[in-house]
């Protein structure tokens, strides 16, 4: 893409990029710390999750308060408007990602203490690999307008949902079989959950990079890929 | 009479959207002796809307415009091929009155260009022209127009006094009073808001905002957020081709076009 003749656009435009960027790897590492400490019933490590959580809130202000800065005094048009517009529902996704992973700490908080075998999280250690991978790719789309990675991250969203489906079976099937294992298994699921959301919150994310990249608008629309690529 | 055609678009020429178009450009090149100002144009203006005309200074966007109602045919050394239907027939055809042309077609310039005469006599003027005697029906055309050009409550205690001297707000939107008051059927503006303090500028797009229930228009601006705001439609015009034509909205936010692209995004060297 040619530069701006304003010098100074292209290098607000390559800040929020950044900055999103930025946040978007501080939001990956709270999914993994806090699913980790979860299934660790690492302490130290959920209490460290529910500290940035509050960095986390105020990247998102900052972050939003430079895009309606660029529209305020840019009033920008085609995909510079589209990759502000992007970004601020990138961030909106991302500080909700984050809340997730403070509600999967605050679970590890309440988990530390309960007796499991660590086979019981196997199911959640894999939901939570997947997840992680999941917006990862979706972060490295957007990073590299990858619209074939977007495409792989909304369709990976199925495997997240059949997963959290897999985990709320067993642990229904565990509760009625052991019925003093019910609040430690309704942890668990609303991990699960969290988790799950994760996922979704990933996959708007790969619907951002294809309206940004193609200008098309494709929440809750029949994808079709041959279609969007061409 | 008009018909209802697609807006041509310079890479397919074919439907975008079926609209109703009153004035038909066919191949319209046009060149200053030997060089080319505008080269084959082919589009469609439609009815009621507002149509607006963008691109970098000397890409042909005025000339276009001044072809609507034959304002180039005052320049010597000129020479047009193609077409422009209005109202069945070809503008260009040599059995045209220019003059009535010019009352169905009107336009309005960068700067405000009132008579020295009252502001009454100003929009009272074309009335005259047309042999119009009777003072109640002239009184009564200039407090339409005047109210049409959202002027009237200004100036309703004042209009035996001079128009200029009148802000230029004021007088630019006089002169639109003045084109309507023999109601054409078009509106050509010509950056109408370009030398306006940006309050003038909203009035006046608001202006073009209400006029748009009654008339045609069409409109040349170099301001694209104004090109944005006002009008239905988009023409981006560049080195006198146009290179794409559109509903505004999709000009603004997803243009087809990578030339489209870096004009309005600032990225035009």
């Amino acid at each position: 893409m040619a530069k701006h003749i304003s010098e100074q656009y292209d290098l607000e435009l390559a800040q929020i990029r950044e900055r999103l960027m930025e946040m978007g790897g501080i939001v990956e590492s709270q999914v993994n710390n806090s699913c980790t400490a979860l299934v660790t019933h690492d302490l130290d490590m959920a209490e460290e999750v529910r500290d940035v959580e509050a960095n986390l809130n105020q990247f998102e202000v900052e972050l939003d308060d430079l895009c309606v800065s660029i529209i305020a005094k840019r009033q920008p048009t085609a995909r510079d408007l589209r990759t502000v517009v992007s970004v601020m529902k990138v961030i909106t996704d991302l500080e909700r990602i984050g809340d997730e992973a403070d509600r999967i700490a605050r679970m590890a908080l309440d988990l530390a203490n309960s007796e499991i075998p660590g086979d019981q999280y196997a199911d959640f250690r894999s939901l939570h690999t997947n997840a992680v991978k999941m917006l990862k790719r979706a972060l490295d789309a957007f990073a590299r307008l990858d619209i074939e990675m977007a495409l792989r991250v909304i369709e990976d969203d199925e495997l997240i949902d059949n997963g959290y489906d897999r985990i709320l079976r067993q642990c229904s099937e565990q509760m009625q079989s052991n019925p003093t294992e019910v609040e430690r298994l309704l942890r668990l699921m609303w991990s699960a959950r969290a988790v799950e959301r994760i996922g979704d919150h990933a996959k708007n994310i790969g619907e951002y990079v294809i309206y940004l990249v193609k200008g098309r608008d494709v929440r809750h629309t029949p994808l079709s890929d041959a279609d969007i690529l061409e | 009479m008009s018909e209802t055609v697609a807006v041509a678009t310079p890479e397919t020429n074919q439907s975008q959207d079926s609209v109703e178009s009153c004035l038909n450009v066919n191949d319209l090149s046009l060149y200053y002796g030997d060089s080319q100002a505008l080269a084959d144009i082919n589009l469609g203006i439609a009815t009621k809307k507002v149509t607006a005309f963008i691109g970098p200074s000397g890409c042909g966007k005025s000339t276009l415009l001044r072809c609507f109602n034959r304002m180039n045919d005052l320049i010597d050394d000129v020479r047009i091929t193609g077409s422009i239907e209005f109202e069945g027939s070809d503008i260009y055809e040599s059995r045209v009155d220019v003059a009535e042309l010019r009352r169905s077609i009107g336009m309005v310039f960068q700067r405000p260009n009132p008579f020295p005469k009252s502001i009454y006599e100003n929009v009272a003027y074309g009335l005259r022209i047309q042999g119009e005697r009777s003072t109640a029906v002239i009184d009564e055309r200039v407090e339409w127009a005047l109210k049409s050009a959202a002027l009237w409550e200004e100036v309703k205690d004042r209009l035996k006094d001079s128009a200029l001297g009148l802000s230029g707000g004021q007088q630019q939107r006089l002169v639109i009073a003045r084109a309507i008051a023999i109601k054409p059927s078009v509106l050509l503006l010509d950056e109408p808001a370009s030398a306006l303090d940006p309050i003038s500028t909203l009035k006046i797009e608001e202006l073009i905002h209400q006029l748009k229930d009654d008339y045609t228009i069409a409109i040349v601006t170099h301001n694209m957020q104004q090109a944005a705001r006002v009008s239905d439609y988009t023409a981006f015009l560049y080195l006198g081709e146009m290179v794409e034509y559109g509903q505004t909205d999709d000009i603004f936010r997803n243009p087809r076009e990578k030339r489209t692209e870096d004009y309005i995004t600032g990225r035009y060297g």
